[in-house]
């Protein structure tokens, strides 16, 4: 009887639905449980304080989340224009077998792994910035920033690139009426008609750069303090969770992990909030190759 | 007609075009160079021989074969975790799923495709301690537990490929098949599903694609530099990735840093022929149904 195949059908496929929701849920509920007493057990709200100091008990992240904003921050500062720019050539403003060209290796760098990016740049950005900086390592939060700009670029450009490409279908009979050629309609109507889909390819781009970790972990040098000067070794929360983990998973530090995972949980709802809040035709469509 | 404005945006995108490239050619220029070298089964194998290496009767210390045995496992495994419910969820969006439940769905997904995969990683350890403190007091992390994260980490880029596949079919398949009197089930399954079988694949490759380059999830989940072959799934284990993020920061002489480079071109070529591959088996899709796609 076909009525009842389909009624098994959707019980089945939506159990798969299911178990999808639950692992969200679990995730969610397993990092918030643990989280819970470190403000519960005694040291109350320590944990979100300014200093990070294991030798003196002191284990506030207020630093790293600090330094977690603001490379993520600066590398949306470098890489949002960038994107535009991309997308512009791409649109016509370059001549279309280089477009073609940038279109494929944006493509490309979705799948570029992002430890390799890290281990490129530690060989070749690493000594030049040592250079620029004249003092230090190299490994700081302008080394980070300028790696984390070209991770985050692909996502933000294919998520532009779709917004325009349907905004140019249906608005260049308008601007044609108008005179306008191609680079003039995409500067004077597609442009600000697609004012969402260039906040969302923001709001994506820093999810992405807030939530990698190997890029700090790499190259920012994972000092634990207040970000002062673009050449300062900074730790972000990504990487702080990296490292403690690796080292000793025994000491007081212990409880901050959860803490710093919670709040990057948090980072993300708030990002995928401001998304849906955006007037978009297709913000979720592009999102694959987000969250490495 | 010239505005400056419209010439600045010229300048721009000109700049855009050039420096991006530029930077990328850099960095893949700097492992090309520095990494060619060591191309060759040396690289692989260390000293020991191909054959008795890659059968495991000698093992290998000083080559990259067990990270590459261990990111494959890793692959298979996680992708036998993701596959029945990625693509059932996607199925069941596609053309089962109630409009709130859509809504609901898609927030939760989102949601999943967002979080950082550090934070993923992190999942899998307090699953850990939790199954320490109950059930399971000898676990450790282990292939079983980091392919589970990793599942989880890819989910949602199958479930979007498959509902995306599945939607830009024309709508006319389902309507005449349910026109010649299929069920919803029937028409998914002999019709639907096979049309949309190589978009769902392209899929498959993509999520391998995500699970092959990730570092964070493994590194708090069971990865370790020297682990040899994989010894089960309870057993630690060697991966690509992390063999890259380790030599960057260990490597001991000109050798082990040269094999960094020239494993970071192999995992790149590994990620970039399964996109190669993605992105062939959607366009085939795309050109098989171009024209009677009604929108």
């Amino acid at each position: 009887m076909p009525g009842n195949k389909d009624r098994i059908a959707g019980l089945l496929l939506g159990t798969a639905a299911a178990t999808v929701a639950c692992a969200v849920a679990a995730v969610f509920g397993f990092l918030f449980l643990f989280a819970l007493p470190v403000f519960t057990g005694g040291q109350g709200l320590a944990v979100l304080g300014g200093t990070w100091q294991p030798e003196t008990g002191q284990f506030g992240i207020l630093p790293m989340l600090a330094a977690s904003v603001c490379l993520a921050l600066s590398a949306l500062a470098l890489g949002w224009p960038l994107a535009l720019g991309l997308c512009c050539s791409i649109r016509g403003f370059v001549p279309a077998p280089l477009a073609r060209l940038l279109l494929a290796l944006l493509r490309g760098m979705t799948a570029f792994p992002t430890v390799v990016y890290g281990f490129a740049a530690l060989f070749l950005l690493v000594p030049f910035m040592r250079e620029a900086a004249g003092r230090g390592s190299g490994l700081c939060w302008a080394t980070a920033a300028l790696v984390l700009a070209l991770v985050a670029l692909p996502t933000m450009v294919l998520v532009m690139d779709a917004g325009i490409q349907q905004m140019e279908r249906r608005l260049h009979l308008t601007g044609a009426a108008l005179g306008f050629n191609r680079r003039q309609i995409l500067v004077h109507l597609v442009l600000p008609a697609c004012r969402g889909n260039l906040s969302a390819a923001a709001a994506l781009g820093f999810g992405r750069a807030i939530g990698d970790t190997l890029i700090p972990l790499m190259l920012a040098g994972n000092a634990p303090q207040w970000p002062h000067s673009v050449f300062d070794s900074i730790r972000s929360l990504t990487a702080h969770i990296g490292l403690v983990l690796a080292t000793d998973t025994h000491s007081a530090a212990y409880g901050s992990l959860f803490v710093a995972g919670c709040l990057l949980l948090l980072v993300n709802v708030a990002v995928q909030l401001a998304l849906r809040a955006l007037p978009t035709k297709n913000g979720s469509s592009a999102t694959y190759g987000y969250g490495a | 007609m010239k505005h400056p404005q419209l010439s600045l945006i010229t300048a721009w995108a000109w700049f855009s075009a050039l420096v991006v490239p530029a930077a990328l050619t850099a960095l893949t220029g700097v492992l090309l160079v520095r990494g060619h070298g060591a191309l060759g089964s040396e690289l692989f194998f260390g000293n020991v021989p191909a054959l008795d290496a890659m059968t495991g009767r000698i093992p290998v210390w000083d080559g990259i074969w067990p990270a590459c045995v261990g990111t494959l496992s890793l692959l298979g495994l996680t992708m036998l975790f993701a596959l029945i419910p990625g693509i059932g969820c996607g199925v069941y969006l596609a053309a089962f799923a109630r409009p709130a439940v859509r809504a609901w769905l898609g927030l939760a997904l989102d949601l999943l495709a967002g979080i950082p995969s550090i934070v993923m990683g992190l999942f899998g350890f307090t699953l850990l301690l939790t199954l320490r403190r109950t059930l399971l007091p000898q676990t450790g992390p282990s292939l079983l537990l980091a392919s589970a994260c990793l599942a989880l980490l890819v989910l949602p880029v199958l479930v979007t490929t498959t509902r995306g596949a599945l939607e830009a079919l024309p709508r006319q398949l389902s309507l005449s098949s349910a026109a010649m009197g299929l069920g919803q089930w029937a028409t998914m399954r002999r019709v639907l599903l096979p049309a949309a079988g190589r978009g769902i694949l392209g899929g498959v490759l993509l999520a391998a694609g995500r699970a092959a380059e990730d570092t964070a999830v493994i590194m708090l989940t069971g990865v370790v530099a020297n682990a040899g072959l994989p010894a089960g799934v309870t057993a630690r284990f060697e991966a690509l990735p992390f063999t890259i993020f380790y030599r960057s920061a260990e490597y001991r002489d000109a050798t082990e840093l040269q094999q960094g480079f020239a494993a970071a071109l192999v995992l790149l070529a590994l990620s970039l022929s399964l996109l190669a591959g993605a992105r062939m088996l959607q366009l085939a899709l795309e050109r098989r149904w171009e024209g009677t796609v009604v929108r």
